[in-house]
Formats: structure tokens, sequence, C-alpha cells
């Protein structure tokens, strides 16, 4: 084991969770392939970037994914809130595009946790809610060895209960699992801290 | 019962008009007059004259154009009135409606007094009407359109018999001027001549074939309505009175095995005003203790002013929904439940902005899916990509780069990227037979970029008009 922590994924159900960075849509591709059930993704309609089924095929069957296009964000969080406290999906993915306030995350976990859902925020760098249980941020990395790989480095920068860390980690698309690997070139542990 | 100014009284019921008035309707390149009123046709003019015609004999003509479809309405409204003497009433043509008054007339006093009430009450309405009573229904028939009251059958023109023109000019021609002299003729010569239309129609208007008169049953009428005696304005209070009608309503469903798609909830106040609270849902349904929550939500919104006296629950569209068995099929359970969420979110969003992905047949990447509307797809898998295909797509972005492989260093989104690894070229030809406007370069040589600063980007190159774009992410 070269890491201080064991990757603390999947993720806590019935808690809100955030990830921001530059790989962040892949990052609720794999927890919503973790998942199970039916993901539903909360967008904001004017958003340039959109979600292509082909290539999520690979972390799960788009027929699992309902999206919902929203005028603004507060229509974002309400349709979020509605589908966390119902708890008939399993996990609610909500792109936002301005700074969470207080009362906003803690009405989100308060209904992840009344629903038994997980919710995702996909936020941009330091917009997060203090509410949030987890915060992420993933990168992909270039990976010398593979040619169609999904490296990617995932760190953890907020954590409710549990410890801080980065993990290099790769999708496997076959198996469906996600593999941690160890750092081409870096030493073990230098990426972990605390305990 | 014909109404033979059924177009042009229906529009004068609703403003009075003392001048030749006719509707026309446009027929071909010209305007042709469809109903005249009596001061009309006292002027001479006839149905099918053109509307240019028409002025020139009666410069003071008063016309509007014609409303088949409200015509068919108020007949279909008059059909339901007609019931009120007889529980068998059918449509006749546009403008007349068919009773079969057997054993009903002796309710209103006998016949005479039955056909008294009619005209007193069409008179009253302001509708012509002329009756006509026949042991047959081509009797009744040939007696509303031809005749003036209870004259013998025999006495009437040929035309009576719903012939057509073509047939009763030359059957005039021939000396057949009347039923009597048609029904006094060898039927065999008559055949050869005319087809068997001119004798069935005889026998029909004789009794000799029956014809029966078939009501059309009226569609079910999926409202239900409650009037208060007191006001009511708590939210408690309407959402319990919704719950009421609701019963009423899924009941009626139940009934003829539909489900409700739309509803409508009206909430009348006691100043006129009226409020509406409209729901749709994402999978027909019936079941009370399911909508009502749903509900909740629009009710809340409602401005109930000085109280609430009418409250009127209506499901706009409704399909079928057979009666399903239920206890067996837990799994059921999971998708109502989602229905639900799509119906609650929908609310809040539109429905239509609830979608989901459906794999389509293309490979070009914008179009190799359809995004639908939730409500109204099935999910579908399927998802076969020989390709990897990136993530995420968003609308081809240019970066400086020359030749036909992807440059080595470049800028994209402010970022300066280092190429590492290329894959490629696959290349994609636009569907010709698709104009589209961002496929007007011609050929895309896609590439996939690994970028040493670690992003994966989806870039084409397009040989017929050289440049170099990024479109997508991969993950």
């Amino acid at each position: 084991m070269f890491y201080a922590s064991p990757l603390p994924f999947p993720l806590r159900v019935a808690r809100m969770h955030e990830v921001c960075g530059p790989g962040a849509v892949t990052f609720a591709a794999i927890v919503a392939a973790k998942a199970g059930g039916t993901v539903l993704w909360v967008r904001e309609g004017w958003l340039p970037e959109a979600l292509h089924p082909p290539g999520l095929a690979a972390f799960l069957d788009p027929a699992r994914v309902l999206v919902a296009r929203t005028d603004n964000q507060t229509d974002s969080l309400a349709v979020a809130e509605e589908a966390l406290k119902d708890g008939v999906v399993s996990l609610v993915v909500i792109e936002i595009t301005r700074p969470l306030d207080l009362r906003e995350g803690r009405r989100l976990q308060l209904a992840a946790k009344a629903g038994g859902a997980m919710g995702l925020c996909l936020i941009p760098e330091g917009m997060g809610s203090n509410a949030t249980e987890t915060r992420w941020r993933a990168a992909p990395v270039f990976d010398p060895e593979h040619g169609d790989s999904t490296l990617m480095r995932w760190e953890i920068i907020k954590n409710k209960s549990g410890t801080f860390g980065a993990w290099h980690v790769r999708w496997d698309e076959q198996a469906h699992r996600l593999h941690v690997v160890s750092p081409v070139g870096e030493r073990p542990g230098s990426a972990g801290s605390g305990a | 019962m014909w109404f033979p100014r059924l177009a042009s009284d229906r529009v004068l019921r609703g403003q009075a008009l003392d001048a030749p008035f006719v509707l026309t309707l446009r027929q071909g390149n010209s305007d042709r007059l469809h109903c005249l009123n009596a001061r009309a046709e006292a002027a001479g003019l006839h149905r099918g004259m053109s509307l240019a015609d028409a002025r020139a004999f009666c410069p003071n003509l008063v016309s509007r154009p014609a409303r088949p479809e409200h015509d068919a309405r108020f007949l279909a409204a008059l059909r339901r009135w007609a019931m009120r003497y007889c529980p068998w009433v059918g449509l006749e043509g546009a403008d007349g409606l068919v009773l079969d008054v057997t054993g009903a007339a002796h309710l209103w006093g006998g016949e005479g007094t039955m056909l008294a009430d009619m005209r007193a009450r069409a008179a009253r309405a302001g509708l012509t009407l002329r009756l006509g009573l026949g042991g047959t229904r081509g009797a009744a028939w040939a007696r509303a359109h031809y005749g003036e009251g209870e004259e013998p059958l025999e006495a009437l023109p040929v035309a009576a018999l719903r012939l057509d023109e073509a047939i009763c000019t030359p059957l005039q021609r021939l000396g057949l001027r009347t039923i009597g002299d048609l029904s006094n003729t060898a039927r065999a010569p008559l055949v050869r001549r005319f087809g068997p239309e001119v004798l069935l129609r005889l026998d029909q208007a004789l009794g000799a074939v029956p014809e029966a008169v078939s009501p059309r049953s009226d569609p079910p009428h999926y409202g239900v309505r409650q009037t208060f005696p007191e006001p009511i304005g708590l939210v408690a209070d309407v959402m319990a009175a919704t719950a009421r009608l609701l019963e009423a309503l899924c009941h009626k469903l139940r009934q003829h095995e539909a489900g409700a798609r739309r509803l409508m909830l009206t909430l009348r106040r006691v100043d006129q005003g009226s409020q509406q609270v409209e729901l749709r849902l994402a999978a027909a349904m019936r079941d009370p203790a399911r909508i009502l929550p749903l509900f909740e939500r629009g009710v809340a919104e409602v401005d109930a002013g000085f109280g609430i006296d009418q409250i009127r629950l209506e499901a706009i569209v409704v399909e079928r929904l057979p009666a399903r068995q239920h206890g067996f099929a837990p799994a059921r359970h999971g998708a109502e439940q989602l229905n639900d969420l799509i119906t609650r979110i929908g609310t809040r969003i539109g429905l239509e902005n609830v979608l989901r992905f459906l794999p389509a047949d293309s490979h070009i990447p914008e179009r190799s899916f359809i995004i639908a509307s939730a409500a109204y797809s099935a999910a579908e898998s399927g998802w076969s990509c020989p390709r990897p295909r990136p993530l995420r797509l968003f609308p081809p972005e240019p970066v400086a780069g020359t030749g036909s492989r992807p440059p080595m260093r470049f800028r994209w989104r402010r970022m300066a990227l280092e190429t590492a690894r290329a894959t490629g070229p696959e290349r994609i030809a636009p569907e010709w037979w698709l104009n589209d406007e961002n496929w007007r370069v011609g050929l895309r040589d896609y590439w996939r970029v690994d970028t040493r600063q670690g992003r994966r980007l989806w870039l084409f190159h397009t040989p017929q008009n050289p440049g170099w774009f990024v479109q997508g992410e991969f993950a």
C-alpha cells in the first residue's frame, strides 16, 4: 500500500459531495456508474458544454440518466432538492455556476439525508459550500503508458469524516471498476497527508 | 328536424341584425354563399352563388366567413338538447337531427304537442326549424325538406327521396315527378336505367327496407365540479375539495380504463375571476392518492382573493390506461415513483425540460443521440460506438494549427497545451442529405490528443478548408 489512507470511494450515500477541477464531469460519471439506479443530472440550459451520451456509455448506460434542464440556479437547486428528498433516484448531479451559500448547501444536505440519495455538486473552483461531506478536485493526468487511458488525479480537499489525500486512479471500461494506480516517477507516500 | 339556416342562425343568435346576411365559404378561388338568412333569400340570393354576384344583386348585404367546425359543434349541442324528447337521437347530414320518437311521443301528450313544443323552443332560440314526422327515416326526411306538414308521401317530389340532382332530373324528364309516380312504375326498368339507389331510397321511405337511426354516444366527459355555499380560502380546504373531486374523476377514469395526462383545476372566485392550476403528468394516471400531492405546489400559489366558491377539475388530455393486475409486480413501484418525481420536477421547470438520451443512427457526433422529453419517451439502451467518444461535447472552438497532423503546441481556452500523443485520424464525412450549417466546411479528421498537461481533447482538422478545432474532451 503506497498511500497513507485508502481511497474513500464509493462516496457515502445520503450526503452531499462536491467536485471541482477539469476532471469533474468524469468524476461524476464514475460516481454515477457506481451508484446504480437512475441518475438525475441537473444543469442550466444555457451551458454550452453538453454531456455526450456515446462517451458516457463507457461508464454507465445512458438510459439510466435523466437530464433536467433549468433556467437558473434557483430552479436547479429546487429540482435537486426535490429529487434528493424523494430518494427514487440514487444520485443527483448538480452543475452550479455561482457559489452556494450556507443555507442552500445545508438544505441540499438535509434533503439528501431525508431521501437517502447521494448528491454531487460540480462546482467551479472555490465555490463550494460548507455543508458538504467531501470536496474533491479531479484532474486528468497524462499517461505515457496507455493510449486510451483515463488516468486521473483525485485529491480530496475537504472531508468531514476522514483525512485528506490524493490518488491516481484509472477507470477500467471493461470491468467497470476504478483502479488506484501508483503515479509514474513519484515516490510512494508523497501525495498522502494526515494520518 | 332540419335546421335549414343552422350556420347563419348560429351567428345571428349572437348579434341581432336586420339586413340580408350571408355566410361565405371559400371554394377554390372565390367566396361562395354558404348559408343565407330569410331576408337574403327574399332578395333573390341562393346558396352556392359567388359573393361578388350577390353583392351586385343586393348592395346592403352583410357577410361573414363561415366556420363549419363551429357549426358542427353547435349541431352536437343541439343533439344533446334534442335528447330531452327521446333518447335515440342521431345526426342527419350537416344540418339535421333524426329522432326516433317511437314510444316517447306520448310523454309529451302526443305527436302534435311534441312538435309544437319543438317549434316553440326552436323559435325562442332563434333557429329556423323544419320538422317532418314519418313512419320511416326517409319519410321524415322527405316531409322535413319538401313537405309542409302531414301530406301523404306520394305527393312529394322525387327529390324528397334523398336522391341527387343527376338522378332527379332524368326522372322528371320521364314524367316521374312525385314519389307516387315512382312507386307505381315497374321496378326492373328503373334499376336497369338508374341503378339500385333509386329503389333503395324509395323502399326506405316507404318502409320496405329498414333504416336505423344510429345515435352517436357522447364521448365521456372527464370533468367534475363543486360549488360551495360559502367561499373557501385556505389551502387545506381547497386541497380537501380537490381530493373529493379527484376521487370522482378517478372513478370515472377507472370506468373507462383511461388515465389522465393533463389535469386542469379551475378555481372560481367570488368576484368571478378564475384561477387555473395545470398539472401535466409524466405518465397516464388515475390514482387519486398519487395525483393529489402533485397539486400541492400549484394550489399553494393560487391567490384566493375574497374566497373561492366553485372549483372544477377537468382531465384535458386523457390516455388509455388498461386495468392492471397488481400485487405481483413490485418492480413497477419504482417506475411509478420515478414518474411522480418527473411530474413534480415538471411542474417547476416544465415537463419538456426533463430529458433523456436516446440513441440515434448517425456518425455525426452531434447527431449520434437524441434528447427527448422523459415523460413522452421510453428509455432505450443499445448504445454502441466502435471508437472512443468524448464525454463532453461542445461547439467547435478553433485552435491555431497547420498541416494535417495535430499541432505540437496550441492554445485552447487560454491554456498553453503541448501534444504528447495523438491518436487518429478518424474521418467523418458530412451527411450530404442534410443541410447542416456546421458541416459546411466538409470532411473532418478527428484526432484524440493527449496533452502533457493532462487534458485529453478531441480535435478535428478540416482538410477541405484547412483549420483545427477542439470539439470535445475525453474522460
